[in-house]
């Protein structure tokens, strides 16, 4: 109640008061009590716009800070350079198959082509300066190239390649260029380069596809994130596949045809303390009994869904019970009374009711999989993985744990990726969300 | 509707032991944090000029990879263990009761623990015998050990500036924590007479070992990058412990400090003057070549000259190369697979 409905309300109106003025309520002890409660009410709920409004700031914060730091990543500096596909170079003797178009140093022929157009980096020194402007993800971009069509032997062509971390950083302010030169990874010699580069119109910053559709790097202007989404979304369709109906049939079964008696009770407590179980014990649980019983493969999305599988099951049960509970009787036994089964009653009935809320509590626990590491620690599903993986039974990696290794490592170009990483783990988030929300409103049915 | 995705589920979780004894076409590491960025530079070099798959690397700690390296021989175990210490006697006997006789032993290079602080702040240099009795949890006063009572670097030597002592530095679980109470915390204290006169010598690895809990050391986690990131944003009290790479990293935000009169520079730390540097290794099982496609390949990938040589892609990355002569030791036992003596 406001100060003004306060003020209207009748114990206070002049109508009203001379009729109660010798009411118990209307002494100055009751009032200075009514004021008292009137106050604290007012006090608590600005407490609780406070406590609102510090989280909203703090999530503002949080997107603020990794939408500014993550949104360079999704371009990416490149540089237009002349390369020659020097025979020399490539098919030394002579010979232009896959092995040796590979075997061949294609630093040099990277090399080279910038000492053509900066002839004053012959030099031992200036030789190893010019090359750290290009990414080393360069010979393996002319590489491919050379490997898609051998008649580029001996042609020269115009090539944007990747520019090395360093130069992106500066291009897009991560890194200061005005600091003394001993205080910086990139010396005046290739600032100077940089700067000829970019008034040729030979710099220029490009769309990072690479980012989408790559996978690991050691090198951040070569990293993507699509090795990750990939293996989160097998991990989490083996984890959907067997908790899903594993934790509906249990919820079922326990809700609707259970005996109440000790044992089932001794279930319920069991299942509700393993949803509060740390996920690492899950890890665990899964290193000994998928991997060293079972001999399934180290890394695999397959065990990772096992392990997270295990993790929602508790939750999805939980859930899943709620929301049958919260079907009223009323629907059983009309069923039962035009001589429905049971079976019949709860898959026909009972179940489609409840369907809204257990699909939200399935997807919010897939979430949570979502974002676990701890247990995947365990399993092998932290490391290093180049390969895109091409089904649930290849090495993969999953988006948290990408975000982790990168913001694990040292060099500055990470620091972005690591933030453009959040930022799809999110979106991927909002999207889940999203699908549960229209399942809810799809299902949804009134009585 | 949901019998289908059960059968499924079920056929998926029969499978599984039959999937043991598949073949595997791709080389596994585990081990050390900190040799992990080169071995997975070199995992990703290997794949490109190579063809193969990339191998792939984990990082568990050098303790750990050991755990997983010396469980038995087979394709279900890893062929290579990364190591930022040499292997013990206690690990190679669990290797060889578990039937891994033969590991070949590479040992890639070197890396620098640098003590370093924010750009801008007062320098001043430390000894390690300094460094110690800034952070060990009982120092010697007259004869006996007594809590730490030092709170500021003056407090410790007149010479050293008026600041409070405040050191970020990784916890007891992180291989460059052993590294640093190996090489600044063992020395910095064997000179006191007080600690000469602990006749028990665990007693006294102890006393040289703990480091003070009362706030002044702050256990900053096993991300480097953190500490980097707290000492930048504080105020230029606190001092930083970390690898040399992430101090080349990020130049032109920190100044190294110089222990016992020695700079964190690469060619003091690669010449060996540089007190606090350690070498890493990686550790080959023999049995597995042959076996796993593209091993013995990896390895020479690893010691050629491109690779861990001078101005090599792994120098670019941190790590210090070894001398010449040693350098080619070591190509030509890795490239043998020479099996260390055991």
């Amino acid at each position: 109640m406001t100060d003004a409905s306060l003020a209207a309300s009748p114990h206070t109106s002049p109508a009203n008061a001379s009729a109660n003025a010798n009411s118990v309520h209307m002494t100055d002890a009751a009032r200075a009590r009514l004021r008292r409660r009137y106050a604290a009410d007012r006090r608590f709920r600005r407490v609780g716009l406070a406590a609102v409004l510090f989280g909203v700031s703090a999530l503002g914060f949080l997107l603020f800070t990794i939408l500014s730091n993550g949104f360079t990543a999704f371009r990416q500096t490149e540089l237009r350079l002349d390369i020659v596909f020097s025979r020399d170079i490539i098919a030394t003797d002579g010979k232009t198959d896959s092995r040796a178009i590979r075997a061949a140093d294609w630093a040099r022929l990277v090399r080279e082509s910038l000492q053509a157009k900066f002839p004053d980096a012959r030099d031992r020194r200036g030789s190893r300066l010019v090359e750290a402007l290009v990414s080393p993800g360069a010979q393996g971009q002319l590489m491919d190239m050379v490997l898609a069509d051998p008649s580029l032997i001996g042609q020269t062509r115009t090539v944007w390649v990747l520019a090395a971390s360093d130069i992106d950083m500066i291009v897009k302010g991560h890194a200061d260029r005005g600091v003394a030169e001993e205080a910086r990874r990139v010396n005046d010699r290739q600032l100077a380069w940089m700067d000829a580069l970019q008034k040729d119109g030979a710099l220029r910053l490009a769309f990072n596809t690479r980012f989408l559709t790559g996978a690991d790097s050691r090198y951040p202007e070569l990293v993507g994130i699509w090795g990750g989404i990939l293996g989160s979304l097998y991990t989490l369709a083996i984890t959907l596949a067997l908790a899903f109906p594993l934790g509906v049939m249990a919820a079922i079964y326990l809700e609707e045809f259970a005996p109440k008696n000790r044992f089932t009770d001794l279930i319920e407590v069991n299942i509700n303390n393993l949803a509060a179980v740390p996920s690492i014990v899950f890890g665990l649980l899964g290193l000994a009994v998928f991997l060293n019983a079972f001999g399934m493969p180290r890394s695999a999305p397959l065990v990772g869904g096992c392990v997270l599988a295990l993790m929602s099951l508790p939750i999805i049960i939980i859930a899943a019970r709620a929301a049958l509970r919260a079907v009223p009787p009323s629907i059983r036994e009309a069923a039962l009374g035009l001589g429905a089964s049971r079976l019949q009653m709860v898959l026909h009935h009972v179940l489609p009711l409840a369907m809204p809320g257990i699909l939200t509590g399935t997807i919010l626990s897939m979430a949570h999989a979502l974002g676990e590491t701890a247990p995947l620690l365990m399993i092998g599903m932290v490391a290093f993985i180049v390969d895109i993986p091409s089904g649930p039974l290849d090495a993969a990696t999953v988006l948290p744990v990408q975000i982790f290794m990168w913001a694990d490592s040292p060099e500055r170009g990470f620091v972005e990726k690591t933030s453009a990483a959040i930022l799809v783990l999110l979106i991927f988030l909002l999207g889940m969300n999203a699908v549960a929300i229209w399942l809810r409103k799809r299902f949804e049915r009134r009585w | 509707m949901k019998t289908p995705i059960l059968v499924a589920a079920l056929a998926v979780l029969a499978a599984g032991p039959a999937l043991a004894q598949q073949a595997r076409d791709q080389i596994r590491a585990v081990g050390s944090s900190t040799v992990f960025p080169f071995t997975t530079t070199v995992a990703e070099n290997f794949a490109r000029t190579s063809g193969m798959k990339a191998p792939i690397v984990e990082s568990t700690g050098t303790g750990g990879g050991f755990r997983l390296f010396c469980a038995g021989v087979g394709t279900q175990h890893p062929d290579l263990s990364n190591a930022s210490r040499a292997i013990t006697k206690s690990e190679i006997e669990t290797c060889t009761k578990n039937g891994v006789t033969a590991i070949t032993e590479v040992k890639i290079g070197f890396d620098g623990i640098v003590l370093a602080v924010k750009k801008g702040a007062p320098k001043f240099d430390v000894t390690r015998q300094q460094v110690w009795l800034a952070l060990a949890r009982q120092v010697p006063k007259n004869g006996q050990l007594v809590a730490n009572p030092h709170q500021r670097w003056s407090d410790i030597d007149p010479k050293l500036p008026n600041i409070a002592i405040e050191v970020m530095g990784p916890p007891p679980t992180s291989g460059t924590r052993d590294a640093f109470v190996e090489m600044v915390m063992d020395f910095g204290c064997k000179d006191f007479a007080e600690i000469k006169a602990i006749a028990d010598s665990r007693a006294r690895a102890q006393a040289c070992a703990a480091i003070r809990e009362d706030g002044k050391f702050i256990e900053a986690g096993e991300n480097d990058n953190l500490i980097v990131q707290r000492l930048v944003a504080g105020q230029g009290v606190a001092i930083g412990i970390f690898g040399f790479s992430f101090l080349e990293e990020n130049i032109d935000k920190l100044q190294a400090k110089h222990v016992d009169g020695v700079e964190p520079s690469f060619e003091n730390i690669s010449s060996g003057q540089y007190p606090v540097s350690r070498s890493m290794f990686v550790y080959v099982k023999n049995a597995h070549a042959g076996v796993i496609p593209g091993l013995r390949e990896f390895v020479s990938e690893y010691v050629s000259d491109r690779s861990m040589g001078e101005n090599g892609y792994l120098e670019k990355k941190g790590l210090i190369p070894l001398p010449k002569a040693e350098r080619e030791k070591v190509r030509s036992s890795a490239t043998n697979l020479t099996p260390m003596a055991m």
